[in-house]
């Protein structure tokens, strides 16, 4: 029972790692390109880590959950550096399929007024 | 009026959670320094944290983180299937969010909780911090995605962080 | 039953990481090759926590966390770099 459910698991996150990647080589600009990675490779590597989790603490050494860990550094950095990858695309100007709002691409875009006042002194 | 001995109580217990599942042991000693870390570095990091953290409904924040996880499972079959169909199916478009929230916490939050959401990624805040611009993978009814982001993740953020 | 999903797991990681490698070595743009890069961090995590399956040992766990932080700062750094032509400011 326990294996099936680790199989099960197992092949699931692989199967959306690879559908991941596969939106990353097959779609169309940018922007698209963006949406595989940060969705479906969080839930892949989740799915296979939590995968982890219940093998390791299955075979008799006591509980093993510091692989929630790496599933929470995932889930909180994947939208991070999914947001930096997309101000930097907007700012370069980036091909895109769908017209970007057109004072987007702005540099300084999300930081308060209180920080460049600092730093241009 | 910042409490000086224990700046974020918030923070304390999460750091050593943190610590315990680094150190994958439950042991006496290993909580003993759990909790000495999650009192140390607050204090000793004071200047980095520019605002303390209230949760003032602590109901409505794990009803949110349901929904959130929820939706990230929803947002992994759709995006699958997208990627899948090819193409063709994708209609990708450029929305803007004028944003009710004022907080750097809640704005952040929001964004990051858009982009672990069915089909669409924070792209641009501008810089005055009232719009946020989201890249949305299929978009049918821009009108329909805006009234959804706003309902269903900027309406308990704002109750949590900002009651007014 | 367990080995078999594992070496079917292998195989689509590694398809994964060559798609990805595809992406990084085609680009066009900049963004696409950090992208790229961005993903194959988070594959080799995968291909990792499979590693530790595999082989019984949880002693892969720590070089998965490593990876996933210096992915995250690399990808960060990256990213300034393109937005502002430097990293520390």
């Amino acid at each position: 029972m326990l294996e099936v459910v680790l199989s099960l698991l197992i092949i699931i996150g692989a199967v959306f790692t690879f559908i991941g990647s596969l939106g990353l080589a097959r779609l169309g600009d940018f922007y698209t390109r963006l949406h595989g990675p940060t969705k479906a490779t969080t839930l892949g590597v989740g799915s296979l880590l939590i995968a982890s989790v219940l093998y390791f603490s299955t075979r008799g050494e006591g509980l093993s959950l510091h692989e929630i860990l790496v599933t929470l550094f995932l889930f909180i950095t994947a939208p991070v550096s999914a947001h930096l990858l997309s101000k930097a695309a907007l700012h370069l100007r980036v091909r895109s399929l769908a017209t970007p709002p057109r004072d987007a691409g702005d540099p300084e875009g999300g930081r308060p007024a209180r920080d460049r006042v600092e730093e241009s002194r | 009026m910042r409490h000086v001995l224990l700046p974020h109580p918030v923070l304390t217990p999460v750091l050593a959670v943190v610590w315990l599942l680094l150190v994958n042991s439950l042991s006496p000693g290993q909580i003993l320094l759990g909790l000495l870390l999650g009192w140390a570095i607050p204090v000793f990091t004071l200047r980095f944290w520019p605002e303390q953290v209230t949760i003032h409904k602590p109901m409505t924040l794990l009803r949110f983180l349901g929904v959130v996880l929820y939706d990230i499972l929803v947002a992994n079959i759709t995006v699958a299937r997208l990627i899948l169909a090819g193409r063709k199916h994708v209609s990708p478009a450029f929305v803007t969010v004028p944003l009710a929230l004022r907080s750097d916490l809640g704005i952040s939050l929001l964004a990051n909780t858009v982009s672990l959401t069915p089909g669409t990624v924070s792209a641009w805040l501008s810089p005055d911090r009232t719009r946020l611009v989201v890249h949305g993978l299929r978009v049918d009814d821009p009108d329909a995605l805006i009234a959804q982001i706003k309902r269903r993740y900027e309406a308990p953020l704002k109750e949590v962080f900002e009651p007014c | 039953m367990l080995s078999i999903a594992i070496t079917t797991a292998f195989a689509l990681v590694s398809g994964a990481l060559l798609l990805s490698l595809w992406r990084m070595l085609a680009g066009p743009d900049k963004p696409d090759r950090i992208l790229a890069l961005d993903t194959l961090y988070i594959n080799t995590i995968a291909l990792l926590v499979l590693l530790g399956i595999h082989l019984s040992s949880s002693l892969y766990f720590e070089a998965a966390l490593l990876i996933a932080m210096m992915g995250f700062v690399s990808t960060v750094a990256l990213c300034k770099y393109l937005l502002r032509g430097d990293i520390i400011e």
